[in-house]
């Protein structure tokens, strides 16, 4: 089985990421929620090796402020911040959503002001997003100037609808957010892949949601995604840091594997060394 | 005294004021704040013109952890 997407570069290195407009220089985008403190999250968030993390937009806690704010903890000279519409389950709370984000990073100066992380979930157990709203969302946002990158399932269908309802980037999930189940339906994500690069191979597909561990990471990759975002495994890893040095090495290697291109599965075994001069003698009688 | 909702709870405040004069009562650095008045996005620049009245719905917000 050989990968849908056939890199169209020289294999002697790769080209940066570039989304709605941003270039980056990791492919791994990281959240930086569910951590433990934020002094944890900071350095996962270094070792990650990631210059792109995306945030919540939450209502201030008001007259009761003990906590620590998370943007004293992110260097935003380092970090390109992504807002995302997390937990908005309905096209106009997104918007809104998105629209609180833009200002608040205007206002910080931060290059995240002009883009958003689209999610609108149509059910709180699965997270699964509500593919109709998000949709709507995506349109309106992507007419308002926002740079939208839509979470979306793995439903080649509705990442067709938002590419063309004009998403910067369509992120579909590999599975349930949180779930740590990996990629569930690899093929369903070749099939974005080719349908979304068809005519259009540098359009940037990210991998968002249900990563577990490192190999998830790098399996995206060997597809052919372009990006990989994630947050919980990172953050509920029994040793955080340590997790992000490997989702780090994980994109890397996955990357660095679908640029080399693999090898066709066969069923049948091919000898490494050579065949002629070996002393043996065979079973069965066979050499074939 | 008029009343205005402020992330969702009712708040007395002694008269009509500015959304600057509102934030001078709450403890957070204005850097990571937005505001929005009856779910219009108010630009940090407006917030000296732009007036809270009696009944309405005002939501500050922040930047958070997430995914």
């Amino acid at each position: 089985m050989s990968s849908s997407v056939t890199p169209t570069e020289s294999t002697a290195d790769d080209k940066p990421l570039v989304v709605g407009g941003h270039t980056l220089a990791s492919r791994l985008i990281v959240g930086t929620g569910r951590y433990d403190t934020m002094q944890q999250m900071r350095d996962s968030l270094d070792a990650s090796g990631s210059d792109c993390v995306t945030v919540a937009v939450r209502r201030e806690r008001l007259y009761d402020r003990n906590g620590q704010n998370i943007l004293d903890f992110i260097d935003l000279d380092r970090y390109t911040l992504l807002p995302n519409t997390a937990g908005c389950y309905t096209a106009k709370d997104a918007i809104r959503a998105a629209k609180l984000g833009r200002e608040i990073l205007r206002t910080l100066g931060n290059a995240g002001s002009d883009w958003v992380k689209l999610e609108v979930l149509g059910d709180s157990k699965t997270l699964l997003p509500d593919p109709v709203e998000t949709v709507t969302a995506c349109a309106e946002l992507a007419a308002e100037g926002f740079k939208v990158l839509c979470y979306t399932s793995d439903c080649p269908i509705t990442a067709r609808r938002l590419k063309a309802a004009g998403a910067a980037s369509v992120m579909p999930a590999g599975s349930p957010i949180g779930s740590g189940q990996g990629l569930l339906n690899p093929n369903n994500l070749r099939i974005i892949f080719e349908y979304l690069k068809e005519d259009d191979a540098d359009y940037p597909i990210i991998v968002d949601a249900g990563v577990g561990t490192a190999s998830d990471v790098s399996e995206a990759f060997e597809l052919g995604a372009d990006g990989v975002l994630l947050n919980t495994a990172i953050a509920h890893a029994r040793d955080p840091v340590r997790m992000a040095t490997a989702m780090k090495h994980a994109t890397i290697a996955g990357r660095a594997a679908y640029l080399a291109g693999r090898i066709p599965r066969r069923l049948y075994g091919t000898a490494s060394s050579p065949t002629e001069g070996v002393i043996s003698t065979r079973p069965y009688g066979s050499n074939a | 005294m008029i009343q205005v909702t402020v992330n969702g709870k009712p708040v007395q405040i002694a008269s009509s004021m500015t959304v600057e004069q509102l934030l001078d009562s709450v403890e957070v650095p204005p850097n990571y704040l937005a505001v929005e008045v009856n779910a219009d996005v108010v630009p940090r620049e407006e917030y000296t013109v732009t007036m809270v009245n009696d009944g309405d719905e005002i939501e500050l917000v922040t930047l958070v952890g997430g995914g």
